[in-house]
Parts: structure tokens; C-alpha cells; sequence
């Protein structure tokens, strides 16, 4: 394979985790995101992988529980209520420390809901989403180039932290076509696993893996020691594009491919003469609070606008991080409804007090 | 003075946890003696499921993870597809695997996993306090049960082996008994012959073991089994299942 191609979404997200190094991919499928496991069935027979069709999302989460726990590179891609399924799973992955990757090619809901892209599990994916105090690092790639680089890098931070991480792509970026190159982005990293079960080999002791803490003592101290790996990935791994954030009057802020409406969206601003920045965070979580912080403390800066295909949940985010330096207002769009150039721009002229 | 008998080194020191009369702790050790006998131990991974056996993961000497409740075969699954070369077994009570993880074990099975799966049914949940399980006998009484199980309002019993053996991928089913010397000795043979089958790469393989919860059944230990020998034999008959004819 060339290594400029046009390809679909779904597909660089299997590319990318082969290029990773995963030879272990367990799946369900829904719509948009079956089109991983088309191409992983075949894919991973060319690298003697296996692609495994699972009998749920339950199931399949459980089987990223194993592989992760024998040593190997492993993920598993669904979409919404496949990922509400796996949500006891995930929180038995963070419990037991494994590294794994799980992609949400988000659709809109709740309940079933509908096909059509959506931003509705930021929350889940932020917040927790299954039970007790853990986190996943958390992706939002704005491209198909980007969501190549930040699938390799998700595999990366997984082993690096023994973490779980996320990468929160919608149904729009899973469909569409884009040219894509397939440039290593970083060496792949081999991190070493002594705590692996690869069957004892003449180790003396045996490894095993649990996520059970029966004594208070040492429950709360394993909560401490996530706590503290928490901490280090927030000192280290935040990531956030600003764009044209010297001396803005209005600050837009979105993740994803919403971000990219605003692109377009400053430009028609800067004809009208308002100056118009905008914060993408690539990790939502660890969330970029300080950009935030330090941004709104800018004199020039009247107003954030927050836009997503939500009702209203990253912005909970934002407004702690602005912590009332300036007004957040937002604008949400659901349903699989994108928010037009022309709605935004009505929005930042009225916060711009440029209404004719 | 000469020891008679020895811990297996298939097993930890660490003591069990178990009721007095619990036949869990007899499960253990053959599983353990076989790994030894059958010099697997160094390849071995086990999986512990959700229910009183949650941590014979600290038991077992041999490499071991923890399942979430119902959820063992998918692991192991996914275990053997990484490391094709080690042996892989779960360990599973009847909720675990015939309520909340009847998909996982049924697909395993179904998909012919080179794993085996230890099944141990007492009959109840035991850990969270003896309420009906999916293999509760009609007419047993038990905590949310307290008519006895009645077929118009709870259903009837689930003879597991009987239906994993309609499966192709299931090569090996056999269901044995723990209650005295002679099924001791039939049930280490049973469980041999699972690792032995998977060894060969021969397909998915289980040993279904009548096991007691005195409990929560409310007897004691001895009046267990012969609860077992009267009450839990006639719905559960014990025999070979499925590969009659295996020479392993
Ligand atoms: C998802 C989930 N649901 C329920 C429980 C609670 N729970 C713990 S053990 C158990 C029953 C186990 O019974 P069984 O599988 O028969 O094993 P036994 O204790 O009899 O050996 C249940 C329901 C749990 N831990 N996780
Ligand atoms: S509750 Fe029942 S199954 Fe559990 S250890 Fe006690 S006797 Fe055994």
C-alpha cells in the first residue's frame, strides 16, 4: 500500500491499529462503525492477527480484558449503545490496570437512537460511564490524517500508563473519505509487561490479575496509587490546539469535526472584522483547563462559545475551567444535525454586539 | 514421621476460605493435582469467575485472572487466541455461567474455544446467600425461592451439560460428582481428560461437577451429600455427554 491513500474512517482506525502493533481486535457489530471489522476480518488473517466476532459487546469487552491481560495490543471499536454495554468491562479494565484500546464512533441517542453522527457520550466517556473512581485518557480526532496519528498514539499511552484510552470519533468521521498518510508518528513503543500471564515459564511466582480490593485499607490505597497515575497523566499528556488565540474578542471551543465548522466560521467573522479564536481540545480528558484559564484572562476576550452535537456537556468542562472570568454561552445541535456556518456566525456577531 | 499425604504444589499455601463442608476446596485440588500430574502447570492460566470462588486466583499456583461475573469463557477466549500454546480452563458456579454468562459459555462452546471450563454446580448462589439458581431442583427451597421452585412462577432447572453438548464445538462433556471416594476419583479422571483434549487441540471441553453448599442449603456437611446423592442426581444424571468415544 502507497502510503498517501484516500480511505474511509473506519477503515484508517484498523489500518492504524495493525500499524500499532494490535494483532488482537474483538467486535460487534453497529452501525457506523462496522466497517472496522469488515477490514480487520481481513487484515488481521494477512498479519496472522486475530479479528474475532463476538457474541455481544459484553462479551468482546471481556475478551479486550484477557488479551490485555496476556500481554497483547488489543481493541475493540463500537458505537453508542455497544459502548454502554462494555461500560461494566471498562471499569474492570481500569480496576485491573490493563491497557487497552476502545473507540466510540458516537451516534445519537439516547436509546437506540439514530445513525447519525452525535457528541452525546462525552459524558460517558469523560465522566466514568462505568462504576467507581477511574478515567480513561480520551481522544477527539478532528481529521481522518488525525485520527490515524492519535489511534497509533492511543495504543502508545495505553501500555505507557496501563490505562485504558478512548478515542471519541462520531458517525461523520467513521463515513467520510479523506486522504490519509500513513507516516509513523511516533516509534511504536514496547513496553515491557512482567505482570502479563503468559502461563509461569519458570517464573517462581504466579502473575495475576484482578481488580478486587475485599479490605478498606487496601482498597483506598489502590484508589490512591490511580489517583496519583492520574495526576501524571494530566501533568503530561494534555493535548489542545489553539488557533488565532492572541488577541480574540470571541473564543469559539468545539472537539471533533465541529471544529472544523469553525474554521470556516472565523474566516467569514474576520471579513466582518471580529476577531474570532478557537480552542480544540484533542484530549478530553485530561481536559486542557488550563488553556482555558489562561486564555479568558485575556482582556480582549468577551465571550467563549461552546459548540457541540449535544445538549450541552463538554461546556460543563469549559465553564469550570473559565471559572467566571468571562461569560461561556453554547450552542448544540442533536439528532445527526450539524450546526450551519450561518447559525454560528449569527451567534458570535450577537456576542460581538456586531448585530446590524 | 513419614507424610501420608501433602499439599498439592498446584495449590498456594494460602488456607481456603470455604465453608466446612463445601465441596468447592475438593474441586480445587484435583484441578491442582492434574495441572502437576500432567506437568502443565508452567503453561496453565486459569480464570476465577464472580461468586465464592472469586479469589481462587490466589489458590491456584498457576498464572491467573479474575472474570467479571459471567464473563470467564470470553476471557479465556481471548487468552488462548493470544497464547495458542498455554493451557486455559475457567472455573464457574451455575449463576455465573447458566444465569448471567449463559451467552458466553453457549458462544465459547459454540465457536469450539481450545479452552475448558470447570463448572461447578451446587444447586444455589452460594456467596450472595442462596438464592434460586438456574439449576435450582423444583421444589427447592431457597432464599428468594421460599415456596420452593415452582414451574408456573420460576421455571424449570437447566441441565447445562445436556444442552452444551448439542453444540459441534464441544468435544468433551462429562458430569461428575464430588460426594464420596469412588466419583472423587471419576471426576480427577474427567477433568484430566479436558486438559487432555485441549492439549490435543481438539475443541472446547467441560466437566459439569455436582458440588455441595450446606450452607445455604441448611444441612450439614454429611446430610449434604446425601442431598446430593438423592435429590441432585435424578435431575442431574451423571454420564458422558459428549465424547463417549474420545481416546486422549
Ligand atoms: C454484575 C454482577 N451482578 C451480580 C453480582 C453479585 N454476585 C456475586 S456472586 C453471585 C452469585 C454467584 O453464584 P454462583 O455462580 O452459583 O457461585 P457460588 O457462589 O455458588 O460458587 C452474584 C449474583 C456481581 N458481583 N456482579
Ligand atoms: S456459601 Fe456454599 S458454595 Fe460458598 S463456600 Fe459456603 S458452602 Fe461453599
Amino acid at each position: 500500500m502507497s502510503n498517501r491513500v484516500l480511505m474511509k474512517g473506519n477503515e484508517v482506525i484498523a489500518e492504524a491499529a495493525v500499524r500499532a502493533g494490535c494483532r488482537h481486535y474483538f467486535g460487534y457489530p453497529i452501525t457506523p462503525q462496522t466497517e472496522v471489522m469488515h477490514y480487520m476480518a481481513t487484515r488481521m488473517a494477512e498479519v496472522n492477527g486475530t479479528m474475532l466476532q463476538a457474541e455481544s459487546e459484553v462479551a468482546a469487552i471481556n475478551m479486550v480484558y484477557g488479551a490485555a491481560a496476556a500481554g497483547a495490543r488489543v481493541m475493540t471499536t463500537s458505537s453508542s449503545p455497544g459502548i454502554s454495554l462494555k461500560q461494566e468491562g471498562i471499569s474492570y479494565i481500569a480496576g485491573a490496570e490493563l491497557p487497552a484500546v476502545v473507540v466510540n464512533v458516537v451516534r445519537s441517542g439516547p436509546g437506540l437512537g439514530g445513525i447519525l453522527p452525535a457528541q452525546g457520550d462525552y459524558f460517558q466517556a469523560t465522566k466514568g460511564g462505568g462504576h467507581g473512581d477511574y478515567r480513561n485518557i480520551v481522544l477527539a480526532p478532528a481529521s481522518i490524517q488525525e485520527l490515524y496519528e492519535l489511534t497509533v498514539e492511543a495504543f502508545n499511552l495505553s501500555d505507557r500508563y496501563r490505562m485504558l484510552t478512548m478515542i471519541l470519533g462520531d458517525g461523520a468521521l467513521g463515513q467520510m473519505m479523506e486522504p490519509v498518510e500513513f507516516r509513523d508518528v511516533e516509534p511504536i513503543e514496547n513496553v515491557a509487561k512482567p505482570w502479563a500471564l503468559t502461563g509461569r515459564k519458570g517464573r517462581s511466582e504466579h502473575n495475576t490479575v484482578t481488580s478486587i480490593y475485599i479490605e478498606a485499607d487496601v482498597m483506598e490505597a489502590f484508589n490512591n496509587k490511580l489517583q496519583a497515575k492520574y495526576a501524571k497523566v494530566t501533568e503530561n499528556e494534555i493535548r489542545v490546539e489553539c488557533v488565532d488565540c492572541e488577541e480574540p474578542e470571541i473564543i469559539l471551543t468545539a472537539f471533533g469535526l465541529v471544529s472544523r465548522i469553525c474554521r470556516n466560521v472565523m474566516q467569514l467573522a474576520a471579513k466582518e472584522g471580529i476577531k474570532v479564536g478557537l480552542i480544540r481540545p484533542i484530549t478530553l480528558w485530561p481536559f486542557p483547563s488550563q488553556t482555558y484559564a489562561e486564555i479568558a484572562a485575556k482582556p480582549s476576550v468577551k465571550a467563549f462559545l461552546d459548540l457541540e452535537l449535544n445538549c450541552g456537556q463538554m461546556v460543563e468542562d469549559v465553564r469550570l475551567a473559565v471559572n467566571g472570568a468571562k461569560p461561556v454561552h453554547f450552542h448544540g445541535r442533536t439528532g445527526g444535525n450539524l450546526p450551519t456556518q450561518h447559525e454560528i456566525l449569527e451567534h458570535i456577531r450577537t456576542l460581538a454586539g456586531r448585530n446590524a | 514421621m513419614k507424610p501420608v499425604f501433602t499439599r498439592t504444589t498446584g495449590l498456594t499455601d494460602k488456607p481456603f476460605h470455604y465453608c466446612p463442608g463445601c465441596t468447592h476446596g475438593i474441586i480445587h485440588r484435583l484441578i491442582a493435582e492434574v495441572m502437576v500430574e500432567m506437568n502443565i502447570l508452567d503453561t496453565t492460566i486459569g480464570v476465577s469467575p464472580v461468586g465464592c470462588t472469586y479469589n481462587n486466583y490466589e489458590y491456584f499456583a498457576c498464572d491467573m485472572i479474575q472474570a467479571a461475573h459471567g464473563r470467564a469463557p470470553a476471557v479465556g477466549t481471548a487468552i488462548k487466541r493470544v497464547h495458542p500454546e498455554n493451557m486455559v480452563f475457567t472455573y464457574q458456579g451455575d449463576g455465573d455461567l447458566a444465569a448471567i454468562g449463559a451467552a458466553e459459555i453457549v458462544h465459547a462452546a459454540a465457536r469450539g474455544e481450545k479452552i475448558s471450563t470447570f463448572f461447578v454446580n451446587n444447586a444455589v448462589y452460594g456467596m450472595t446467600s442462596g438464592q434460586m439458581a438456574p439449576t435450582t431442583l423444583i421444589g427447592q427451597v431457597t432464599t428468594t425461592s421460599p415456596f420452593g421452585r415452582r414451574p408456573e412462577f420460576e421455571g424449570y432447572p437447566i441441565n447445562v451439560s445436556e444442552m452444551i453438548a448439542t453444540l459441534r464445538g464441544a468435544v468433551y462433556v462429562e458430569r461428575v460428582a464430588v460426594n464420596d471416594f469412588s466419583h472423587i476419583t471419576k471426576a480427577k479422571k474427567a477433568i484430566k481428560k479436558a486438559f487432555r483434549v485441549q492439549q490435543e487441540g481438539l475443541g472446547f471441553s467441560m466437566v459439569e461437577i455436582l458440588s455441595t453448599c450446606p450452607t445455604n442449603w441448611g444441612k450439614d456437611p454429611v446430610a449434604s451429600l446425601r442431598w446430593m446423592e438423592d435429590a441432585m442426581f435424578k435431575q442431574y444424571p451423571l454420564g458422558i455427554y459428549r465424547g463417549q468415544d474420545l481416546e486422549v
